[in-house]
């Protein structure tokens, strides 16, 4: 377990979430590539911490990017809830109103 | 090869693997437990890296995160989401090169860039050191957060309530009656 290891599991995971939030059409669905994305970054600043400056400020970083997880998670199961009652589906394509 | 090592090889294996298991398995309910395994994966990697607090809390989050995702689709799907096969990609071959790409920079960049020496030691107990920072030099931070997160609240409610007393009584809350009485 090196620094670049851990980097390339990070980016693998972010590669990963990356290809599900551009390709998946369901919402819910576009919410867990991005959810990969965020634990990507997460384990890639671990993995910094550990390996370069194991100093507090660092984990308060970490405790940022996890609260934007929150953030995300819990105003997209919102957005989702809204186009399910407008629309009656959570596609990403019927979202396009304001495009047109 | 330490045991560390091992463990640590174990759970990166498992969180890409599940990871990718999340876009290939054809049902939502499979996806739901894939990315539950690859984030507890993720957060025992992070435990690995000695930072007990922030992985217990990544595991504990995910874990009732997926709880959440399971209520939705039984809410919203209105069907065994097991059973229901799906197929819902687009602009899949553009989305692979993407990440693809995106994989291989990180990657390189991961293993070319001079990363330099550590500097400093770990404190002796960390998580007494990330609360003691929370709680005096970082405390911004925490209060910033903690703000966001009442901001969500708000917005997760506003968006996802049906009907509000501004539907009913106006914009300026003067109706006696409900506006939309007998409508709903």
């Amino acid at each position: 377990m090196t620094l670049e290891t851990v980097l390339l599991v990070a980016s693998a995971l972010l590669s990963v979430g990356l290809y599900g939030a551009l390709s998946q059409q369901v919402v819910v669905m576009v919410m867990m590539g991005l959810e990969l994305m965020v634990a990507g970054v997460l384990l890639a600043l671990g993995g910094l911490w550990w390996f370069l400056a194991p100093d507090p400020s660092g984990q308060v970083l970490m405790i940022v990017v996890l609260a934007a997880m929150t953030v995300e998670m819990a105003t997209g199961f919102a957005v989702a809830t809204v186009l399910h009652r407008r629309a009656g589906g959570d596609m990403t394509d019927m979202t396009a109103e304001l495009h047109e | 090869m330490t045991s560390t090592d091992l463990a640590f090889w174990l759970c990166a294996v498992l969180a890409v693997a599940s990871g990718v298991a999340v876009f290939v398995v054809d049902s939502m309910a499979r996806a739901t437990y894939a990315l539950a395994t690859s984030f507890v994966a993720t957060g025992l990697a992070v435990l690995l890296l000695q930072q007990s607090y922030l992985g217990a809390v990544i595991v504990l989050m995910m874990v009732m995160e997926m709880a959440v995702m399971a209520v939705y689709m039984v809410m919203f799907m209105g069907m065994n989401p097991a059973l229901m096969p799906m197929s819902m990609v687009h602009s899949h071959r553009w989305a692979i090169g993407v990440s693809v790409a995106t994989f291989v920079t990180l990657g390189s960049g991961a293993l070319l860039v001079p990363w330099p020496a550590r500097r400093g030691s770990p404190p002796p107990d960390v998580t007494a050191a990330l609360g003691r920072a929370l709680m005096e030099s970082h405390m911004l931070v925490m209060m910033t957060v903690g703000a966001v997160m009442v901001a969500t609240i708000v917005v997760g409610v506003v968006l996802s309530s049906h009907r509000t007393r501004y539907d009913r009584f106006g914009d300026d809350l003067r109706h006696r009656d409900p506006a939309d009485r007998g409508a709903r």
